[in-house]
């Protein structure tokens, strides 16, 4: 075993905080602290928050014995379009895989959609002769004769990303090392991403899409992670600085850099990857994560203490939340529904006379009418504020002023008047909104996965998940719920519970009747070897585990199940008990499984990674020591809408073994945690608060 | 209503949204039938006891809009309600009752709640193959196109009827993926009932009628509210089309009202003698899903938003057919009744309504060919699925290689040619044959293929607009029409069975939409963008736009 590192940090760069975690023996939290981002140059915020954790701690950068790193700045890239010129070259003949993508519309009704924009105009878009078969056989060899004017064309339009995406190369990639070879000899500077290393799956505009992600963020992305490296060693710091990926894995700079596309969405990965963890800490092997902050609310399934995971991500939704109005990028990411509920989502009332909430969000800036920044749109927070579950001395730590006023006359005007509701009513009615808005949308994901939510336990974090838990549990049919220490800085805790990993997909046709066992070996050997490289290059001398996957289906059938399969060389019997583990996990989502059908299998895929530390085991304690609060709140029940006395307690002052009965309010300086009426809520040995629900009839009592 | 009802009723209003998605998804996830699969081709809903639709997945095409809530009224009538028992599911595929053609079957299960029945959960899919010639337009009545089930017990208290799941296999070319998709359908509506009866316990309810009344009466009333921006009047169109064997004309008079649209097709063409004929429950569907996306399109389907709009048509029209006419490829003229309505809209909302677009599905239904002899021929049968140009919208350019009005999507290349021995040489935009206008139409695109092995294959072809282009408004061109040709032949009809040799290719190209407005109006910059993205050329640039090279010299 590797010795536990004593000092280790983590950095979460948002769009809005920059929040930094250390940690020191036992993984215990030694300091924590947000601070605004510096967009000019991330780093300098990510430095001064660093010296400041340091500081408190007393000790010296060059102590740190682990440096994990998290940023938006590729996402952001990508959203705010300021990422690099890119041209497209591809397959002659199929010029506008971009521009034809699906041949939909995301949205039925509407008539005035325009489509989604993937970044590379038409203009830049150019293609070379050459042709693979589906089967990787040579067709058509490369044109090496067309490459001079091919080059030329690209310095006439400035590129400096070039995305590679030709047909079928992920069954046979030697065009595109090819291409890339030539290309880089002749302009050594321009960066090209191949789309056989970047997304090996067959479905031309998909694999497109996501290379040409990544070609147009990567020289960002190199000189920000060089700069960064360079910052820090300036500083003193000595241990390499890993990077958090979406897959909820670390990875070195190195991979960062050739892959910076799948840096997206890591902030996020980190609260999964925390809520995971606590999971393993409560042997709670059906998990729901809730993470609610400003502008959206991010629901993800943990199962066996594993976040959910996916192979497709959707960057930069047009309207948002519509499905398949962003660009899709496969790369491995912890699964989770995004939606835009959060306590700046805006409340109205739509032309049916409906009670709306969201997805348009007041954000910071000008945020709810009760921060008086300039906000006058009643939000979620200003509901909160009118129902009584902020209490605005302690908001904050006191350093934001609250009107309430403003918050109740926001709603009067926006949702009130409208129906004839008072300022309390108006506040209940956004509340129910959007909880059953959260609440749905974590039924509709966990049935899009195939899984119940009834038996789930909540871990519920960010600025507002802890205020919100019990009333989205409650429609969603939870019991359950636990609010971890620090739970406004929840993902950067996440980062440092992080495997160093690395996975990777590719696609290999055959069917269970016509199974090539040697060839899929050969396949996985291959990956296998490319994923430890990447893995042992980010934690040399670290034990490694891997798990391999395949993703199959019948045949004729549109959607695969992902199976896992044994971790060493198959043999022949191993076609028998892939196809029994295939039939069972689908009468697990589909009630029957049809006989007779021949069955497929698209994709395997390869993931590496450390072995993760054991979880501290969180049982509840056997003793309870009911507290008995010192002071009192009016708030409006979230169960009858009617008035009510609820405990006002901090969170500081709670010790292992308190019970609080609901209602109350337990307040800490990020956030609020809201045990309602028919909810207990005992301290757990690290501080973590377990929420219970009770039964109807001993809530009445 | 007190002002917790209110908002009560809202919350469980959007429960029974999220429960019916719940079901679409189902359906979509285990289904075979790769129109439903890849592109959503489904419906699925919850009813009240009275057979009125109360919620209806956004998921799936607009094929099924109130096909469906039709279908669910005369089936409710159909059988008796005290002769229904818990986990009973009743089937049928009667073009004429479910929603156009043999493929789409329907499913209704009344769902008990406390052994009381308090609604139905329904649901459609496209099932691959029931025999027959199958999928094409070669039918000359609906006998030829397979088999037919009438209304009838599918499931009984739980028990799936074995025989007619034998049936409708034994009829079939692809019986196993018929039963997964029957399998499917069962599931659908499971699972619907499920999550309304633990609705039901959540919120402490008996039955749903307080729920439905609200639901019912507050979208009539909105639909209505929005129907008030039209003003009334009459307002006709009409639209010539390909047809089969001669051109067809399409006419439509919508009268408008304070709180009604009557939509009629009066002095359409009668039926042809092949499968393209429209039952009016299809017509319908389109042609009320035009209207919505004009007239209240953010107010959910149900059978208060859609009671207000009323289609007729004279029995034996081509949008009306009558048993036993043949009607596999009703889709294919179906699809084209948006441009009829929108023609009608024009005049009623200036400004507001797109130009006509390639609008039906360039669908590739392929082949292998059936002659015997064939020692290694590869047994394959595939639909692949492509799209034209929308017309230009009001203020905005249409889109190119866009379905619409069906939401279907277009396949992916290396798919089509991992499913099926082709191999493509071309899929690219066409230039210029977006119509030209202030606002241009979207352009179709160019697909060119030949076979990948030493066979021949088959393609079956039903698509529109060869003939007749969508045409352009206010002054805008029309779009190309859509060709389709052999290596160097002429163009060929748009209907009936192509047979390319080894070494042939086909090439297939899609129709582009209309402009809108003069194109002399056109924004120079667009005009410049227009050039340098290769949509159109300098010389239509100067012909059609009245644009000098010396401007873009500038």
């Amino acid at each position: 075993m590797q010795p536990v590192p004593s000092y280790r940090i983590a950095v979460d760069i948002g769009g809005t905080f920059t929040d930094v975690v250390l940690t020191g023996h036992d993984e215990i939290v030694l300091a924590t602290t947000k601070i605004l981002t510096t967009h000019d140059d991330p780093s300098l915020g990510a430095l001064d928050g660093i010296r400041r954790v340091v500081e408190t701690v007393g000790i010296a950068v060059s102590d740190l014995d682990g440096f994990i790193h998290g940023t938006t700045l590729a996402t952001n890239a990508l959203i705010e379009r300021r990422g690099a010129r890119t041209a497209v070259i591809t397959t002659e003949g199929f010029r506008d895989i971009l521009e034809i993508a699906y041949e939909r519309r995301y949205s039925q009704y509407d008539i005035n959609i325009d489509k989604p924009d993937f970044i590379v105009p038409r203009s830049h878009c150019f293609t070379v002769a050459e042709r693979m078969s589906v089967s990787g056989q040579v067709i058509t060899p490369l044109d090496e004769a067309q490459l001079a004017s091919l080059i030329s064309e690209l310095d006439d339009c400035n590129a400096e990303a070039v995305a590679v995406c030709l047909l079928h190369a992920y069954a046979n990639p030697s065009h595109e090392i090819l291409l890339r070879d030539i290309l880089k000899k002749h302009r050594p500077h321009l960066s090209v991403s191949l789309s056989s290393e970047i997304s090996p799956e067959a479905r031309e505009f998909e694999r497109m899409s996501t290379t040409v992600a990544n070609a147009y963020v990567q020289p960002l992305m190199s000189s920000y992670l060089k700069n960064l490296s360079k910052r820090f060693r300036d500083e003193g710091l000595l241990c390499p600085i890993l990077m958090m990926t979406a897959g909820g894995g670390m990875t070195t700079l190195e991979t960062a850099a050739s892959h910076p596309i799948r840096l997206v969405e890591s902030g996020p990965a980190g609260g999964a990857i925390l809520a995971a963890r606590v999971a393993a800490s409560l042997q709670a092997s059906e998990v729901l994560s809730f993470d609610m902050g400003g502008t959206t609310a991010k629901l993800c399934l943990i199962d066996d203490f594993r976040p959910q995971t996916s192979r497709k991500f959707e960057i930069s939704r047009a309207d948002r939340f519509i499905k398949g109005s962003g660009m899709p990028v496969r790369i491995p990411v912890v699964e989770m529904i995004e939606i835009g509920a959060g306590g700046g989502s805006i409340a109205g009332v739509d032309s049916l006379g409906r009670l709306t909430v969201g997805p348009e969000s007041a954000g910071s800036e000008p945020g709810p009418a009760a921060f008086g920044k300039g906000g006058i749109r009643a939000t979620v927070t200003d509901a909160d504020v009118t129902l009584g579950l902020i209490e605005p001395s302690l908001f904050a730590e006191g350093r934001l002023r609250v009107d309430g006023d403003a918050a109740r006359a926001a709603l009067l005007s926006d949702v009130g008047n409208n129906l004839g509701f008072n300022a309390t009513e108006s506040a209940d009615g956004v509340s129910q909104i959007v909880d059953e808005n959260m609440a749905s949308a974590a039924r509709m994901h966990a049935v899009e996965s195939g899984k119940d939510l009834s038996q789930r336990t909540m871990i519920a974090f960010g600025g507002n998940g802890p205020l919100h838990a019990t009333r989205v549990a409650r429609r969603a049919g939870v019991r359950r719920i636990v609010i971890p220490p620090d739970p406004g800085v929840g993902s950067a805790v996440g980062f440092l519970h992080a495997p160093v990993s690395f996975e990777i997909v590719r696609s290999l046709y055959m069917t269970l009747d016509d199974f090539d066992i040697a060839a899929v070996n050969l396949l996985f050997d291959d990956l296998i070897n490319e994923g430890e490289r990447v893995v042992k290059a980010g934690a040399p001398g670290s034990p490694l585990c891997r798990s391999r996957k395949a993703f199959i289906r019948y045949k004729g059938q549109g959607h695969e199940i992902e199976i896992s399969l044994p971790d060493r060389t198959l043999e022949g019997d191993d076609i028998n008990s892939l196809r029994n583990a295939f039939e069972k996990e689908y009468r697990q989502q589909f009630a029957r499984e049809v006989p007779g059908m021949t069955i497929e299998i698209l994709n395997w895929s390869v993931s590496v990674s450390t072995l993760e530390a054991n979880a501290a085991n969180l049982v509840a304690l056997d003793y309870h020591r009911l507290i008995k609060p010192e002071t009192y709140h009016n708030i409006t029940c979230d169960l009858t809408g009617k008035p009510q006395h609820a405990g006002l307690l901090k969170r500081q002052t709670l010790e292992p073994g308190d019970r609080v009965t609901g209602p109350a309010l337990i307040v800490e300086p990020q956030t609020t945690t809201l045990v309602s009426a028919d909810f207990i809520a005992d301290v757990l040995i690290d501080g973590s608060l377990l929420l219970s629900k009770l039964d109807n009839t001993e809530a009445e009592g | 209503m007190t002002v917790s009802n209110v908002t009560r009723m809202q919350v469980m209003w959007n429960r029974l949204l999220s429960v019916v998605e719940e079901q679409a998804q189902a359906l979509i996830r285990s289904a075979f039938s790769p129109i439903v699969r890849e592109c959503g081709d489904i419906s699925a809903g919850i009813f009240d006891l009275k057979g009125r639709m109360l919620a209806q997945a956004v998921t799936g095409t607009p094929g099924h809009i109130n096909t469906m809530a039709e279908a669910v009224k005369f089936l409710r009538d159909y059988f008796p309600l005290q002769e229904m028992k818990p986990g009973d599911i009743y089937v049928t595929n009667d073009p004429w009752i479910a929603s156009g053609h043999l493929n789409d079957f329907l499913l209704l299960m009344p769902v008990f709640h406390n052994d009381v029945i308090i609604g139905f959960t329904s649901c459609t899919s496209h099932l691959i193959d029931l025999g027959g010639l199958g999928m094409g337009p070669e039918g000359s009545d609906i006998y030829d196109e397979g088999l037919l089930v009438p209304p009838c017990k599918l499931v009984d208290t739980g028990q799936i009827n074995g025989l007619l799941m034998e049936i409708i296999k034994q009829n079939s070319r692809e019986p196993v993926a018929n039963e997964g998709d029957l399998f499917a359908l069962i599931a659908c509506c499971e699972v619907g009932a499920k999550r309304l009866c633990e609705m039901l316990d959540e919120f402490g309810l008996s039955e749903l009628d307080s729920l439905a009344e609200h639901i019912i009466e507050t979208s009539r009333r909105g639909t209505i509210a929005a129907m008030a921006e039209v003003p009334e009047g009459i307002y006709e169109s009409r639209l010539m089309i390909d047809g089969y064997e001669t051109p067809i004309e399409l006419k439509a008079k919508l009268t408008v009202e304070k709180s009604s649209m009557t939509l009629d097709f009066t002095g359409t063409s009668g039926c042809s003698r092949r499968g393209i004929n429209v039952p009016l429950n299809y017509a319908t569907a389109y042609s009320v899903f035009a209207l919505r996306c004009l007239v209240g399109p953010d107010i959910p389907n149900n059978a208060g938003s859609l009671e207000p709009f009323i289609v007729t048509a004279p029995e034996g029209c081509i949008l009306n057919a009558q048993p036993p006419a043949p009607v596999a490829m009703r889709h294919t003229i179906g699809q084209l009744t948006p441009d009829l309505v929108f023609g009608c809209l024009s005049q009623a909302l200036p400004d507001r309504v797109p130009a006509e677009g390639a609008s039906c599905m360039y669908d590739l239904p392929l082949r292998n060919v059936s002659d015997g002899g064939q020692a290694n021929g590869q047994h394959f049968a595939v639909e692949l699925v492509h799209n034209g140009g929308t017309g230009a919208r009001p203020g905005k350019d249409g889109l190119s290689a866009t379905a619409f009005p069906s939401g279907v999507w277009g396949s992916q290349v290396e798919i089509a040619e991992s499913v099926a021995p082709v191999l493509f040489h071309r899929r690219e935009l066409r230039c210029d044959s977006g119509g030209a206008g202030k606002y241009r139409g979207g352009l179709g695109q160019r697909i060119e293929m030949s076979s990948a092995v030493n066979e021949p294959f088959l393609v079956f072809l039903s698509v529109e607009r060869i003939k007749f282009p969508a045409l352009g408004r206010d002054g805008g061109l029309p779009g190309a029409p859509g060709r389709v040709r052999i290596d160097k032949s002429e163009g060929l009809p748009g209907k009936g069975m192509l047979r390319i040799e080894p070494g042939q290719t086909l090439i297939f190209e899609t129709p582009g939409g209309g402009g809108t407005g003069n194109p002399k109006d056109r924004a120079r910059d667009d005009i410049v963008a227009d050039i340098r993205e290769g949509l159109i050329s300098t010389e239509k640039a100067i012909s059609l736009y009245d644009w000098s090279t010396k401007e873009g010299s500038q």
